[in-house]
């Protein structure tokens, strides 16, 4: 009895009770909106957000990883997502005759999709990592826009006789029964839509047990150590280059993952898709939610997907509103009035919080 | 001949890289921030010289300080409401709220002037120099724009090196404590930082409007990308740099056209900096700047 009491207890210390929160805000959620599907309470419109939502998430959770608890600013991060997209195409639509069920063959594209994209993130981390602060955060915006240019220019297919490749003009021939998977800036055409929500979540539940399993333990000790002091992170004998790249390829990693599973949620998607905004879009997310803070990059990625469509009423102004919202939240966030106000805030609830605990006792 | 032909393109398109560029580096020099909404603010500058030249019919010179002069108020206002309240907040907060204010510019510009693309009036007369007996040919329009980058560049450095202002945004972009103390006022500095850089991205603006003649509210973003890119090849924050990368990168995206793949030129600019990056960590002509302990 008193073993469990503890357990809870811990799951809500200090230390731990942002991880709690955060796998409460997805299987909570998860269960209301199932229950608005099951119910048909849940207007069209906001299905179709429903898994565009937990592929944000997963890509933001892992820039987060990178941004906020390793400290570099990537700018790229929808190059690792444009990656694990096409690749997750690809190998959806080279094996739906091999694997007719969908769940299969969406969790080999997810899976394949985070490996190239680490294994991409691992090949440019080597050079990116050596370069520090605003010089960093432009290497990683040109892989990005190399990689939705050569996306752009790529064609492949598929026949009996397997893949088959073409760079920047359309030189297939496919045998008869052959499909193109990306024809260049057409993107793919004709993907099976075989990403589901349920996916999707099991996907953040992952992403949430990797990213904080890594912040909890020794390497995660050390990235964090890297970023708030480089020189003396060296001292103590971290290798510096190594605890960054840790941080790089697994937040690579996630973005390939959410880029598959969002990928393979729509019959049509252009290589285009992937560019600088949404890189940036995805680092607002991050940085709304609080660097290093996962509980609110979750609650930010769904509030700021949502925001545009709950403003639709305001039609042509929304855009304007968002951009306007986005300033004013900053400015707010970063004003000492609102701070002081914040922190005094948070005593008196915690205060409140300690007089309760003294009275059970 | 036809290599030479390619360099001057090259020359033309970079100088228009390098003004907007010189923007974005006065900026990060002086107030430490990447301004993304400078490629916006040249789109604005754009716009109204387009109405000021199509709906108004004023001369092109007329419109041009017209244009400009809608820039730099727009430049100050910005940074008096966007970016003043955040002088003490972290980077990151500061980069996210220029986001910002690029999104409102974009979408401002959507609701006021549609999202249709216009078509720019050709502003200078469309002939030609000829040399080497017709061998190679120069349009005015290149001509016009490489003479204005360089005397924007020239005009910039005078003012820097040599007025007292230009001074005192040294001293900023040093130190802004010891510039306090030294009776500068930091806030007035950086509002004119502003107001120059935005000021010459409508400069920018319709020399590239002029090359190419399409108008839309995403006008900005592509050479707001290439013009930052520019100014990190020649080392954030350096004026010569800023310069030296715009022109080097317009010379290597329209060579890599003409001589390798034209749908991959971007991809090329982009590998190219990259390189030059990892040879010299802080840009062809920045400052190496040693960490303290």
């Amino acid at each position: 009895m008193k073993n469990k009491k503890s357990f809870v207890g811990n799951l809500f210390s200090r230390t731990y009770r942002s991880r709690t929160i955060s796998f409460l805000i997805i299987i909570v959620g998860y269960i209301l909106i199932e229950l608005l599907l099951k119910t048909g309470n849940l207007s069209s419109m906001f299905q179709s957000l429903l898994v565009p939502v937990t592929c944000y998430i997963v890509a933001a959770l892992g820039l987060n990883l990178n941004v906020g608890v390793s400290g570099e600013l990537n700018l790229g991060q929808a190059g690792f997502m444009s990656l694990g997209a096409f690749m997750g195409i690809c190998v959806s639509g080279a094996l739906s005759s091999a694997i007719p069920n969908g769940l299969i063959r969406l969790v080999i594209a997810i899976v394949l999709g985070a490996l190239i994209a680490s294994v991409l993130g691992f090949v440019i981390g080597v050079p990116v990592l050596k370069l520090q602060g605003d010089y960093l955060a432009i290497v990683t915006l040109a892989f990005g826009e190399i990689i939705k240019s050569l996306i752009n220019n790529m064609y492949v297919g598929i026949d009996p006789n397997g893949f088959q490749f073409s760079f920047v003009e359309n030189k297939l021939s496919l045998a008869p029964g052959g499909k193109m998977l990306i024809s260049g800036p057409m993107g793919a055409t004709g993907t099976n839509r075989i990403a589901t929500f349920s996916v999707g979540v099991v996907l953040i539940l992952i992403a949430l047990v990797i990213v904080y399993n890594l912040i909890y333990s020794r390497s995660g000790r050390a990235i964090q150590a890297c970023r708030d002091n480089r020189i003396a992170a060296e001292s103590v004998g971290i290798h510096v280059a190594n605890t960054k790249m840790l941080a790089f390829v697994v937040s690579a990693g996630l973005a390939g993952a959410a880029g598959a599973l969002y990928g393979l949620n729509y019959s049509t998607l252009i290589p285009a898709k992937f560019d600088f905004n949404l890189s940036i879009l995805i680092l607002v997310y991050v940085v709304l939610g609080g660097l290093g803070n996962m509980t609110g990059t979750i609650i930010s990625t769904i509030v700021l997907v949502l925001l545009p469509e709950l403003l639709r009423g305001l039609q042509d102004y929304r855009m304007l509103i968002y951009a306007v919202i986005l300033i004013v939240m900053m400015i707010l966030s970063n004003n000492e009035k609102v701070k002081n106000l914040l922190s005094l805030l948070h005593q008196k609830l915690s205060f409140g919080k300690t007089k309760e605990a003294e009275a059970n006792e | 001949m036809a290599f030479l032909s390619y360099l001057i393109n090259g020359l033309s398109l970079g100088s228009v890289y390098a003004i907007i560029a010189l923007g974005y580096t006065m900026v990060y020099g002086i107030a430490k921030m990447l301004n993304f909404a400078h490629g916006d603010i040249m789109m604005v500058g754009a716009f109204v010289a387009f109405f000021a030249l199509n709906s108004f019919g004023l001369p092109v010179v007329v419109s041009v300080i017209l244009s400009m002069l809608a820039t730099t108020c727009l430049g100050v206002v910005i940074e008096r409401l966007a970016y003043k309240p955040l002088r003490q907040a972290s980077s990151l907060s500061v980069l996210i709220t220029a986001i910002g204010v690029s999104y409102f510019l974009q979408n401002g510009a959507q609701l006021l002037w549609s999202s249709s693309t216009k078509v720019f009036p050709s502003i200078i007369a469309s002939g030609s120099l000829r040399l080497f007996g017709g061998a190679l040919s120069i349009s005015y329009l290149t001509l016009v724009t490489i003479t204005a980058c360089i005397a924007v560049m020239v005009c910039l450095t005078l003012f820097i090196n040599k007025t007292k202002t230009g001074m005192a945004m040294r001293a900023c972009s040093e130190d802004k404590g010891a510039a306090t103390l030294m009776g500068i006022n930091v806030n007035r500095i950086i509002s004119i930082t502003f107001a120059i850089g935005s000021g010459i991205a409508a400069l920018a603006a319709v020399l590239l409007c002029a090359t190419y003649p399409t108008l839309s509210p995403t006008l900005g973003s592509m050479p707001g990308i290439k013009a930052f890119t520019a100014a990190v090849f020649g080392g954030i924050g350096s004026i010569p740099g800023a310069f030296l990368g715009g022109l080097m990168l317009g010379v290597i995206e329209i060579l890599a056209k003409a001589y390798v793949s034209t749908q991959l030129s971007d991809a090329i600019v982009f590998a190219v900096l990259i390189i030059v990056l990892l040879i010299k960590p802080t840009g062809l002509l920045g400052k190496k700047l040693s960490e303290k302990v």
